[in-house]
């Protein structure tokens, strides 16, 4: 307990070494970030790499200045398409989830569908998508939703199944209904597993949102990278891709923000047994 | 008979279907009011079927249980049981997680908001007999294994429960906590009055807390032997190293291993 208090606390002054060590800790995510473009553009520098193949992250920051506006215009979209999306996969996996690990029957019967829709590539909904929806933001949210809410679903609902029997037993012999065991006992144990899945979701979410884009949409980074490319502008495609990280970053580390506020105990506690 | 808190009468009890295992056969066990029970056996005797049986949990396929002059036939809620694992739900502090019960048995469930201040005293007054004043506020995970367990005990007893039904509490802990959470169940026991019944495999646990000691055979289990135990309350930690209490435990060690042997 103690160290976590002093991870939060500024490290006091006297201890130099130790303060120099955390804050490099702290620097090397950015110093392995620089390293990585500088390497990138020394191998392009070293092999002569033309720009239609390989730009430097020099050329590809300059194609971002140079059509900032559209890169800004459809980042937004696309970060509009897969937040809208990974919301509608939060609400419906969450509640799915509770169903599914509800009872032991739902849980047999469900899972094997759930798989099965889990191993179709959601690139090949989008066409259906497009036929029932039309092209533009609608497909994309739904394939950001479809791609996002299956890991969201099986996390809720093994932190439902996996209840310790004891726990079940002590709350039922007091005369507990199956209602206060999941609002007791299985909810609040299902919220790490529900957190922690939201990582891997947004990071799907925008996955399904750009692939859509890609096929089926006049908007959205997707959209705007497939044209680059039709146009042979690989430095507008790799500014895409520089983008969608960011934006990927960014949305992880919100989640992992949300993670640590809501369920700070499980990472104190071993919730394993 | 009447006086008999639990009284479980020729019981056959079968998992999974009628080719299962038969857990249990032809048990019969009866435990008087206030008294102190214990049940030990080989491993796989079916104890814990015994503890399911109590409690209402499993419903046998004949025989029959009483408790409290009820035929047992669901859950009955006048039980309170720990475990060898204490369950301490990880996101609640220690004490929210002694009034856990509360907030589930009927009678309570309903008073519970508004006498609210009366059953945090009644919390804190339970933590204080098990040595725990004071922990209320820490999460279970602050609380070491041997703490967590004399929380668990608490959480057992906060609805005043007619019997108290124990599996192997302290099995997971080291000497002398044990021993000292020993003493806690003999003065908790002497206190308050409750029925226990308690189920291990330390014999000398057994001898040193029990008024009367059950030996089961293994699977199918049943009664081998019912022993009373002879030592004068209330008992020391010093009674342990007397000849009578040693010859005790020898003989239900003979008696466990002649049940194993058989098996």
């Amino acid at each position: 307990m103690s160290s976590a208090a002093e991870d939060t606390k500024p490290a006091m002054p006297v201890r130099a070494p130790l303060t120099a060590g955390m804050s490099f800790v702290k620097l090397a995510p950015w110093i392995y970030t620089i390293a990585l473009f500088a390497l990138w553009e020394l191998l392009v520098i070293a092999l002569d790499m033309p720009q239609t193949i390989l730009p430097a992250p020099s050329r590809v920051f300059q194609a971002i200045v140079q059509y900032w506006s559209p890169i800004w215009k459809n980042s937004l979209q696309t970060l509009y398409t897969t937040t809208v999306g990974f919301a509608i996969a939060v609400v419906a996996g969450l509640g799915l989830g509770l169903f599914i690990g509800w009872s032991k029957t739902i849980y047999a019967g469900l899972y094997p569908l759930m798989i099965g829709f889990n191993a179709i590539p959601k690139v090949a909904l989008v066409p259906i998508l497009v036929i029932w929806f039309g092209i533009g933001a609608v497909p994309a949210i739904l394939t950001a939703f479809l791609i996002s809410f299956f890991p969201i679903v099986v996390n809720v609902a093994t932190g439902l199944a996996t209840i310790e029997p004891e726990t079940e037993d002590v709350l039922r012999a007091l005369g507990a209904k199956k209602l206060d065991i999941m609002l007791k006992v299985g909810i609040p144990r299902s919220m790490p597993y529900f957190f922690g899945s939201l990582k891997v979701a947004i990071t799907l979410a925008f996955v399904g949102s750009v692939v859509s884009e890609t096929v089926a949409s006049n908007y959205g980074l997707g959209n705007m990278m497939s044209s680059a490319q039709s146009q042979f502008n690989v430095p507008l495609v790799f500014a895409g891709l520089l983008m969608l990280a960011v934006e990927g970053i960014a949305m992880y580390a919100l989640m992992a923000w949300i993670e640590r506020r809501m369920t700070g105990w499980a990472h104190r506690s071993t919730m394993s047994h | 008979m009447a006086q008999h808190l639990v009284s479980i009468e020729n019981v056959d009890m079968r998992y999974g279907g009628a080719s299962g295992t038969l857990a249990v056969a032809g048990l019969t066990v009866k435990v008087g009011k206030g008294e102190f029970a214990a049940v030990v056996g080989p491993s796989g005797c079916g104890k814990s079927t015994l503890m399911k049986l109590v409690t209402g949990l499993h419903i046998p396929q004949s025989g029959a249980v009483v408790v409290a002059n009820k035929h047992v036939t669901e859950p009955v809620s006048i039980v309170g049981m720990a475990f060898q694992n204490p369950t301490m739900l990880p996101w609640r502090t220690t004490l929210d997680n002694i009034l856990l019960p509360l907030e589930i048995v009927e009678r309570h469930r309903h008073r519970l908001r508004a006498h609210k201040k009366e059953y945090v005293e009644k919390a804190e007054a339970l933590l204080e007999t098990v040595g725990l004043k004071g922990f209320g506020s820490k999460f279970p995970w602050q609380l070491s294994g041997g703490m967590q367990q004399r929380a668990n005990l608490c959480r057992a007893l906060i609805h005043e429960p007619e019997l108290l039904m124990l599996d192997e509490p302290f099995g997971a802990l080291d000497a002398f906590t044990r021993e000292e959470l020993w003493c806690v169940i003999r003065d908790l026991h002497a206190a308050q009055g409750v029925t226990i019944v308690l189920v291990t495999h330390d014999l000398r646990e057994a001898t040193f807390l029990a008024d009367r000691i059950f030996v089961m055979s293994a699977r199918p289990g049943r009664v081998l032997k019912e022993h009373t135990v002879p030592f004068a309350r209330p008992r020391d930690l010093d009674i342990m190293y007397e000849k009578g209490f040693n010859d005790m435990v020898h003989e239900l060690h003979g008696e466990i291993a002649q049940a194993r042997v058989v098996a």
